[in-house]
């Protein structure tokens, strides 16, 4: 169940947000979401997030690169109108397989690098003329915000906060 | 300070003596008159080969420089034919101990190569998350040396057992020798050797000196020096890495070259090179030397291994697809010979310096599991042992080829010098270069 009060804590270093993702997550509070205007090395980690699939998803899509290009290359230079270039034989796809090399790695590559790209982008939910979900424009230059879900202990996570070395602590209504 | 076990010390002193009791066997098993060579070839072509030994013949001529003096033969009865093959054969077969030395003495001193080019990047690139390794890279690279002088030792003994064109009587018949003895002769093959192995000892030297001078200084000059001198010695160590290449190992087949080759060896004695830092730098944790490593140095040696088994695959292609496309006699011979006559070797090692590695590797959690990079390691080691075995022996022994007793106890002699000089090198050091501006940065270092 989404909470529908949260906390915003807001820093301005990355080591204090570090230390202070891991003094909120061992006292046992849901950290929902953390921004920050630039990636902060093991912070997913200390969140607790499930470790990324985008590899797996990037590997299958390379797969895909590579049999498009092979049955591409077939098609177009054993199939349909066999070319002979350099004396190589044209009638068989395996004995010219070098040449088709370069093509196959390169396939495998755009293939892997563009659609992990879009598929992150959908994953995070972002698309062209999209409103931003950031709450606060100030983590997009130097700060850093943390929201924490607030179950009727809003003075306990607040003292916390405030030790662990937030510059501001508000409280936000999300059903407003 | 780390102590060279003596249970180590009795396995590398084993392996040396076992080797060197099996090179000695390669040797006298391998002076075959002609008349006993006659015989087994006679033996042979009864056996399963029958009418293909003409096609044999052609092969053998066609696909190295040992019978540039046979032109003539052609033209006379097959008889003559015969006998002439019959020598070649033999000569095959006493060029085959010589070949298996030289090429376990080359890949176990590529290795140290590899390792000090590594070293020499992480120093020039300022790497602040390796120098907890440099203690382990230093004792590789003291072979570099001894590996070195060993190498070139083989090289002028062997002779015309290895590098054709060192034979005279080859040259006088070869014009396209002739046309290259310039850069190819015995003196100037041997001079240049010296240079480079003078240069490489020296920044080794050097570097090393630096380094354990730092552990107990206040102050970073010789950090500087340091990389002052590894910035120099990077470009030393590419330019005689790839004249090192051609005399050493292109040379043996003189007719031909290719342009990237200097770089294709350059990419075998990287990766391994580094899959042995990788190794040893294992062997000393696991034992609880070096507990100051942690699972991210590992990562990223396993990344390099990684990255550079396909920078090697990618240098191979590029080498053979130009070729293959071309079609050039003169060229194309060289790829000829190796899908005739080494296809197992060949092709095989595609599969390991290069599938193996990418299948293994790819997935980033393996590469923090020591025995998984244990494995995608000792298959590395043994698919760039068949690189070289297949640029050395195809002009040396032809379809004579085996993995046999003169090649096992080859590369079991100088795998025991190797253990012996790399262990006995670390404990001459502490094993945490303390002094390093960098060690900080390189003890916490986590990805």
């Amino acid at each position: 169940m989404e909470a529908s009060k949260v906390i915003h804590a807001i820093y301005t270093d990355d080591d204090v947000l570090m230390a202070a993702v891991k003094k909120v997550k061992s006292e046992k509070h849901h950290i929902e979401e953390v921004y920050t205007p630039f990636p902060v090395h093991g912070l997913d980690k200390a969140m607790g997030l499930a470790p990324t699939r985008i590899a797996i998803a990037s590997f299958m899509y390379g797969c895909v690169g590579l049999t498009v290009a092979i049955l591409m290359m077939n098609f177009i230079m054993i199939e349909d109108w066999p070319q002979n270039i350099g004396g190589k034989p044209s009638f068989s796809y395996l004995e010219n397989m070098p040449a088709f090399v370069p093509i196959m790695f390169e396939l495998t590559v755009f293939f892997a690098a563009h659609l992990m790209v879009i598929t992150f982008y959908l994953r995070s939910r972002m698309w062209p003329f999209k409103e931003a979900e950031n709450p606060d424009p100030r983590t997009t230059d130097d700060h850093f915000l943390m929201e924490i879900a607030v179950h009727g202990n809003e003075k306990e996570l607040t003292s916390l906060l405030k030790e662990t070395g937030a510059v501001e602590v508000n409280l936000i209504d999300k059903e407003h | 300070m780390y102590t060279f076990s003596s249970k180590l010390k009795i396995v590398a002193i084993v392996l040396i003596i076992l080797g060197a009791l099996g090179v000695t066997y390669g040797f006298m098993t391998s002076h075959k008159s002609l008349d006993e060579v006659k015989e087994m070839i006679a033996h042979e072509a009864d056996g399963h080969h029958g009418g293909e030994d003409v096609a044999t013949i052609e092969a053998d001529t066609a696909s190295d420089g040992h019978d540039s003096s046979s032109e003539s033969g052609h033209a006379d009865t097959g008889e003559h034919h015969g006998d002439e093959h019959a020598e070649h054969v033999m000569h095959q077969i006493h060029n085959r101990p010589y070949a298996a030395l030289y090429v376990a003495a080359f890949f176990f001193f590529m290795i140290a190569l590899g390792a000090l080019a590594f070293y020499g990047i992480q120093w020039a690139a300022q790497a602040g998350w390796s120098p907890v390794l440099f203690r382990v890279m230093e004792a590789i690279t003291y072979y570099v040396l001894p590996g070195g002088l060993i190498v070139l030792a083989i090289g002028f003994v062997a002779d015309s057992h290895i590098f054709i064109w060192m034979d005279p009587d080859v040259v006088a018949h070869d014009e396209l020798i002739q046309g290259k003895s310039g850069w190819l002769n015995k003196t100037g093959w041997l001079i240049r050797g010296l240079i480079f192995l003078g240069g490489w000892s020296f920044y080794r030297w050097i570097s090393r000196k630096y380094s354990i001078a730092q552990d107990t200084a206040e102050d970073k000059k010789n950090f500087v020096k340091t990389f002052r001198w590894s910035a120099g010695f990077l470009v030393f160590y590419i330019y005689t890495e790839s004249m090192m290449s051609w005399d050493w190992i292109m040379s043996v087949d003189p007719h031909w070259f290719s342009t990237l080759f200097g770089w294709y060896v350059f990419a075998s004695m990287f990766v391994s090179g580094i899959t042995v830092i990788a190794l040893i730098t294992m062997y000393l944790k696991s034992r609880g030397h070096l507990p100051f490593v942690n699972d991210s140095h590992l990562h990223d040696l396993a990344k390099f291994m990684f990255a550079i088994s396909i920078f090697w695959t990618y240098l191979w292609f590029s080498q053979f697809m130009l070729i293959w496309y071309s079609n050039i006699p003169e060229e194309v011979t060289y790829f000829v010979t190796r899908f005739q006559d080494y296809q197992l070797p060949f092709l095989g090692m595609v599969a390991m310096n290069f599938i193996f590695p990418l299948l293994i590797l790819m997935n980033s959690d393996y590469k923090r599991i020591p025995w998984f990079v244990v494995m995608a390691g000792i298959v590395i080691l043994c698919g760039h042992y068949i690189d070289v075995f297949n640029m050395i022996m195809p002009a040396t022994v032809g379809d004579r080829w085996f993995i046999g007793i003169p090649e096992i106890s080859s590369i079991m002699l100088f795998a025991g010098l190797f253990i012996f000089i790399v262990f006995t090198a670390l404990t001459k050091a502490p094993l945490l270069a303390k002094g390093n501006p960098f060690i900080k940065e390189s003890e916490h270092f986590h990805y």
